[in-house]
């Protein structure tokens, strides 16, 4: 089995969660090595990161440059290929950063590639056993990978629950000498911030999610009645936004906000991990939809086959009802 | 500006029913109806809005057979004025990498001083474009939501990024760059216009007119494989209401009011 | 005096005038040719259009409608008004060219003369006096009642009350100068001793010899001469003046009526004159600048008189869409004024979408064709709708709401993109399934087809219409059948909203399955299918609605309903628009309710051909339009404010429209609404059992 590598991403001094799921992984991968976790950046931030990795890694490579501050995925290639040996695995989160990454990584290491990983079902050999989704998580396909020159793997985020390790005390292994100048062309700008909207669904304890399922514009007002009636807030998934039917700082997911209430309700949301993949803290989860198929009923905990355009009048009259009698 | 747009032909999401096969090793492809991939179709409408605005064409390549000409065809009658199709046996099989050496062996051949993908297609690998930058040693974006022109060797670029953010690069040419959706608004491809390009030759080029040795593509060259498709077992998932609706609600009621939501 | 001596001063200005006159003549006409020819040069270079077919058919709507002034009493005040100034003109026509014709030798007026002139000055002295009044009449409404259809909303531009107060007061002008003339003429005769015209009795030129009476003879001749002048010059700038504005109707309404649309419900081809399979060699469809307008179409602009009925019925424009149809034919016709002046070249070729109207304008139009039913003048907007549609579409500017279902009508044939096989499931519901059978049509099997159409197969609300429409059929014996799997979606919005070519790959394909089937007739339940299997399809065999079925059956006895549960409900129908106006069928789905034992039935003050549109159906219903209120909300409005409880419709998107609208108007539990065919099917007496039909 060969070396494998761990991506960290990280922010403001902390390592993002993700660390602990590529861990995770690396270990399904192969139970019996050690991973060694890569960090690039610049400055004492990068140094904490390493510091903190520590508790879980055997080995942090630091890879300190001025140029690497803000995380440019060309520059960030461009390092790893210096340091990397032939023949490794890498794992890096599938997110904006992963897509940026990953795939041109693979090639300049020569080793195969295989995104978005959800499941690893062990080795045979040379290659690698995998489990990928497609058609939007319809279906699953069990995927073979020949690792016999290495390969760039990028895992699903919130796909593989960190173990919980024995702690170990890793070793900080400064890489930035092995690295030089860099350069590229493509350079980093600025980020330009979502407009804040009226409403910041992230702050929210109660969250009415609706999806595609709420069919038009006019029907919304069926979400914001229940909302209102809960004290709570109406987001949304992708297509709601695609369709310019409420503004993007509505959305729940990946490219969107994370939230993380106390109990979420998705109407007629299908469930497509990229929207899964915004909320956080494990709320309680009320699924409603008309396809019993939806893939949102894996991850709920409630779920209600039902035409929501019905389901939410009556639902909100029935808590107007008890709100009524309990005033009295 | 000479836009090259990488388009692939998949089945229609909103408009099948994905189920296995009774083999089980392919979906049921007996009463699919394909179309351009989503994002390949905003590629193709950024490109177009780029070429009206600063002059050049757009071209349209797909790896294939025969049957995926008909995505071609539609983005001509959109407005691309040329479409290839890039066909052979030894094509067959082929994972992304082999793809993308592929469609390098086609970029190598031209002179195009931007290539566009769609960020990702129905198996959700997103990889083909950053794998083609590489190969060819451009520089590359990915989830790009906004495309500047500043002149004729750089572009201004927006990516989608978490929280509705957004990332803004500087980015030479050539290079490539994979489309998020949401860009742009596509125009409307008319049956007529579809009817008017119906018969329009598409040139074909097959591994030896792109220079490409068969043993490298292909099944042949492929380090990642599908195995086979599987329904996977439904874990615990979620309690399931299945009373009526007065019944669910009711139920419902007392859950959220325990969770805490309810004030 | 003598009496020739003093005639002849009662004439000698008039006399002394006639170069001055005669130049007028020439000036005048001159001008109105040149006029008329710099408005008639767009039309020369416009689409062409095909209306000089079926002359006797035309004849017969100028008789109705320019002659009979048919339509104009739906607007009762407006409309008494206009038919007695339209009955004055026409009565006025001959006198005025009599007039203009010249003075005879003793001052006389030639032209009408013999014994036929009195009878006809008396007609025409009152026909003056009644215009005059009316002119008046019209001025006051004008200023001070101000009926609310005139007013301009800011966006559409400024009102236009002082135009059109100067045009009637030039009339009433006119009116007065011809009776001037008419007076002073008389009382100078009278006063030179001469045969005097007897004018009628308290007409307004009768009342203005009385004052004239103590007038000397000098005076009335120069009386004579001015307002002979007067009415020259008032006549002549008045036959100039009204092409720049919306008296040019005046002129071109009875052409306007003459050439108008012969046949209801139907949409006009892409191209008058070229055959579909030629159509590849058009460049551009549709309409996309104003030159691409055919004549007609054009005429209608230069026709409409700014009356406001249109778009006082127009749906739309009552739901708050940027969709005015008055201000659509105003603006184009004002765009053609200004494109095409009296000097100076021609400046054609602009788009016409983004510079006269609007995306969002196009698009709203539900094509329910209340316009169409009230206009006067019978100007046409359906076809121009669909033109502008088709040049949208053809250059790929459609929202992205509407591709989706285009899309899928394309690869699905069905707007929602479900699978062809599961077109008829709705057959397979269990309950359903053991009472009733529904075939797909075979060579050998029903004479009769039932086109169901997309909504109605899978949409799961609208399905039961499906049952039921069925569980009529074969209650009444009807040998029938299905097309199943191979029906496509009839594709009668697909054209309506520009998309010919897949309309035409739809209708193709459905025509083909019709014929392989070998039925005889077509009944369906679903009003847009209705019209185009109609209209739209050729050679399709004769289709019929499911109401049309149940009252003819309901008269023969083969139905028979049981009293209505609910005896306190008060129901009221819906006119469908394509069951309705376009089809005309208003009266079969009101007699099958009738026949309901018990069944209180009410009319809403907007039915019939009033009937207000429920929404839109086809492609509309995927179209998200910006609006104050929606069109079913005002519908269910009416019902309610009717004293109903109950709303009956006859058409599936109607049934989605106002099931929605109950919702949002918050009418839940206080409003139904339920199909004619579910109706039928609920109160329909049948066999209990089948020793109970035999002994029956």
């Amino acid at each position: 089995m060969p070396r494998i590598f761990a991506y960290v991403v990280h922010k403001g001094g902390v390592a993002d969660d993700s660390a602990a799921e590529l861990l995770a992984a690396a270990c399904k991968i192969d139970p019996t090595g050690s991973v060694t976790a890569v960090v690039t950046g610049f400055g004492p931030n990068l140094d904490r990161v390493c510091e903190s990795l520590r508790a879980s890694f055997g080995e942090v490579w630091k890879i300190a440059n001025q140029s690497l501050d803000y995380p440019n995925a060309e520059l960030i290639r461009k390092a790893l290929v210096k340091v990397l040996p032939s023949g490794c695995l890498v794992l890096i989160p599938h997110d904006h950063f992963g897509i940026d990454l990953a795939p041109g990584l693979a090639v300049k290491l020569n080793g195969a590639f295989v995104s978005d990983v959800p499941d690893v079902n062990g080795s045979e050999g040379s290659n690698l056993k995998v489990v990928r989704q497609e058609f939007g998580g319809q279906l699953s396909a069990h995927v073979c990978c020949d690792i016999s020159s290495g390969a760039v793997i990028t895992v699903r985020p919130g796909a593989f629950k960190p173990a919980g390790n024995n702690p170990v005390v890793g070793l900080v292994v400064d890489k930035s000498f092995d690295v030089g100048p860099l350069s590229a062309g493509r350079r980093y700008l600025e980020t330009v911030v979502a407009e804040a909207g009226d409403v910041d669904i992230t702050r929210q304890h109660v969250l009415v999610s609706i999806g595609r399922g709420i069919q038009e514009k006019n029907n919304i007002g069926i979400a914001q009645e229940l909302a209102d009636v809960l004290g709570a807030a109406v987001s949304c998934s992708r297509p709601v936004v695609d369709a310019k039917w409420l503004e993007k700082s509505r959305q729940v997911g990946s490219s969107g906000k994370t939230v993380k209430p106390k109990v979420y309700l998705a109407c007629g949301i299908s469930g497509a991990f990229q929207h899964l993949a915004g909320i956080k803290g494990n709320p309680f989860i009320v699924a409603i939809n008309k396809n019993p198929k939806a893939p949102i009923f894996q991850v709920a905990d409630i779920g209600i086959v039902d035409d929501l355009l019905e389901f939410l009048p009556e639902l909100t009259n029935k808590i107007r009802e008890m709100q009524s009698v309990s005033a009295k | 500006m000479e836009i090259l747009v990488c388009a692939r032909r998949v089945p229609d999401t909103s408009e099948n029913e994905i189920a296995l096969n009774s083999a089980g090793n392919d979906i049921e492809r007996d009463e699919l109806v394909y179309s351009i991939n989503e994002p390949d179709n905003y590629a193709v409408e950024e490109a177009l809005q780029i070429v009206a605005r600063v002059g050049g064409s757009v071209t349209v390549v797909t790896v294939g057979s025969e049957d995926d000409e008909e995505i071609l065809r539609r983005e001509m009658a959109m407005g691309a004025s040329h479409g290839v199709l890039l066909s052979d046996d030894a094509f067959i099989g082929s994972d992304g990498r082999g793809i993308a050496a592929i469609l390098k062996s086609f970029v190598a051949k031209g002179n195009y001083d931007l290539i566009l993908t769609g960020v990702q297609a129905e198996d959700g690998a997103a990889q083909v474009g950053g794998m083609l930058a590489a190969m060819l040693d451009y520089p590359f974006a990915s989830l790009v939501n906004s495309i500047e022109v500043l002149d004729a060797r750089k572009l201004k670029i927006g990516r989608e990024i978490e929280g509705g953010n957004r990332e803004i690069n500087e980015i030479d040419l050539p290079c490539v760059l994979s489309i998020q959706t949401g860009i742009n608004e596509p125009r409307y491809v008319g049956m007529r216009g579809i009817r008017a390009v119906a018969s329009v030759p598409i040139p074909t080029h097959a591994a030896s007119d792109l220079g490409l040795d068969p043993g490298t593509v292909g099944d042949a060259g492929a380090k990642v494989k599908r195995v086979d498709y599987f329904v996977p077992v439904l874990g615990k998932g979620a309690e399931m209401l299945s009373g009526s609706r007065e019944e669910n609600i009711d139920k419902l009621v007392e859950l959220m009011a325990a969770k805490g939501g309810l004030n | 005096m003598e009496s020739s001596a003093a005639l002849s001063e009662l004439t000698s200005s008039l006399e002394s005038g006639r170069a001055l006159f005669l130049a007028i003549h020439v000036l005048g006409t001159l001008t109105f040719s040149y006029v008329v020819w710099r408005r008639l040069l767009p039309l020369l270079h416009a689409e062409r259009d095909c209306r000089f077919d079926r002359p006797f058919a035309r004849l017969g709507k100028l008789a109705k409608f320019w002659f009979g002034q048919w339509k104009h009493p739906r607007y009762r005040t407006a409309g008494i008004l206009h038919i007695l100034i339209f009955t004055g003109f026409i009565l006025l026509v001959i006198r005025s060219f009599s007039l203009l014709a010249g003075v005879s030798e003793n001052g006389g007026v030639v032209g009408v003369s013999g014994t036929a002139s009195h009878p006809y000055n008396v007609i025409t002295d009152y026909a003056a006096t009644v215009v005059f009044l009316c002119m008046l009449f019209a001025i006051v409404r004008r200023l001070v009642f101000q009926p609310a259809r005139y007013a301009v909303p800011e966006r559409y531009g400024k009102a236009r009350t002082a135009d059109a107060i100067f045009l009637l007061a030039l009339i009433a002008v006119l009116m007065a100068a011809d009776g001037m003339f008419s007076a002073a003429e008389a009382a100078g005769h009278l006063k030179a001793g001469q045969p005097a015209e007897a004018l009628a009795v308290l007409s307004l030129p009768r009342v203005m010899q009385i004052i004239l009476a103590s007038a000397s003879l000098p005076a009335l001749g120069k009386l004579c001469f001015a307002s002979y002048l007067l009415h020259e010059v008032t006549f002549y700038f008045l036959l100039c003046y009204r092409p720049f504005g919306i008296q040019f109707h005046v002129e071109t309404s009875l052409f306007n009526v003459y050439f108008s649309k012969l046949e209801r419900g139907t949409v006009k081809p892409v191209r008058w004159g070229m055959s579909e399979g030629t159509l590849d060699q058009i460049k551009s469809f549709g309409v996309k600048t104003f030159e691409d307008f055919t004549w007609k179409h054009m005429l209608d602009f230069y026709s409409c008189a700014d009356c406001g009925r249109c778009s006082d019925n127009c749906p739309a424009n009552a739901a708050g869409r940027p969709l005015s149809p008055r201000f659509l034919s105003i603006k184009a016709r004002d765009y053609a004024f200004q494109h095409y002046p009296m000097f100076g070249k021609a400046g054609n070729g602009k788009p016409l979408i983004g510079n006269l109207f609007s995306e969002d304008q196009i698009w709203s139009c539900t094509t329910c064709g209340a316009c169409e039913e009230e206009c006067p003048l019978l100007v046409e907007y359906i076809d121009k709708i669909v033109d502008l549609r088709r040049g949208l579409i053809d250059d790929g500017n459609v929202p992205q709401s509407l591709q989706k279902p285009l899309k899928a009508l394309e690869s699905r044939g069905n707007p929602y993109g479900k699978m062809e096989k599961k077109r008829a499931d709705w057959r397979s519901a269990k309950e359903f399934q053991q009472t009733c059978r529904v075939r797909v049509v075979d060579k050998n099997g029903a004479c009769t087809l039932y086109f169901v159409d997309s909504i109605t197969s899978y949409d799961d609300r609208m399905q039961s219409i499906a049952r039921s429409t069925a569980r009529v059929l074969d209650h009444v014996g009807e040998n029938f059948g299905i097309l199943g799997a191979a029906e496509r979606d009839s594709g009668h919005e697909v054209r309506r909203f520009g998309e010919e070519t897949l309309f035409e790959a739809l209708r193709d394909h459905n025509s083909e399955a019709i014929k392989a089937s070998g039925v005889k007739r077509i009944v369906t339940a679903d009003p847009h299918a209705l019209n185009a299997l109609k209209h739209d399809y050729k050679d399709a065999p004769p289709v019929e609605h499911i109401s049309q079925v149940i009252a003819r059956d309901v008269k023969v006895g083969l139905i028979k309903f049981q009293p209505v549960a609910n005896t306190n409900d008060v129901y009221t129908y819906h006119d469908p628009c394509y069951l309705g106006r376009h089809n005309q069928v208003y009266e079969d789905p009101r007699q099958v309710l009738d026949a309901i034992p018990g069944l209180k039935r009410v009319e809403m003050a907007r039915s019939r051909d009033r009937s207000f549109c429920c929404g839109g159906g086809g492609l509309m219903l995927f179209y998200e339009p910006k609006e104050d209120e929606r069109m079913g909300v005002k519908r269910v409005r009416m019902a309610a404010d009717a004293g109903a409880n109950v709303i009956v419709t006859a058409c599936p998107f109607c049934m989605v429209n106002i099931e929605d609208a109950i919702k949002v108007a918050g009418l839940e539990g206080k409003m139904t609404v339920i199909d004619l065919a579910e109706l039928a099917d609920r109160q329909m007496l049948r066999p209990a059992s089948p020793t109970a039909a035999t002994s029956s």
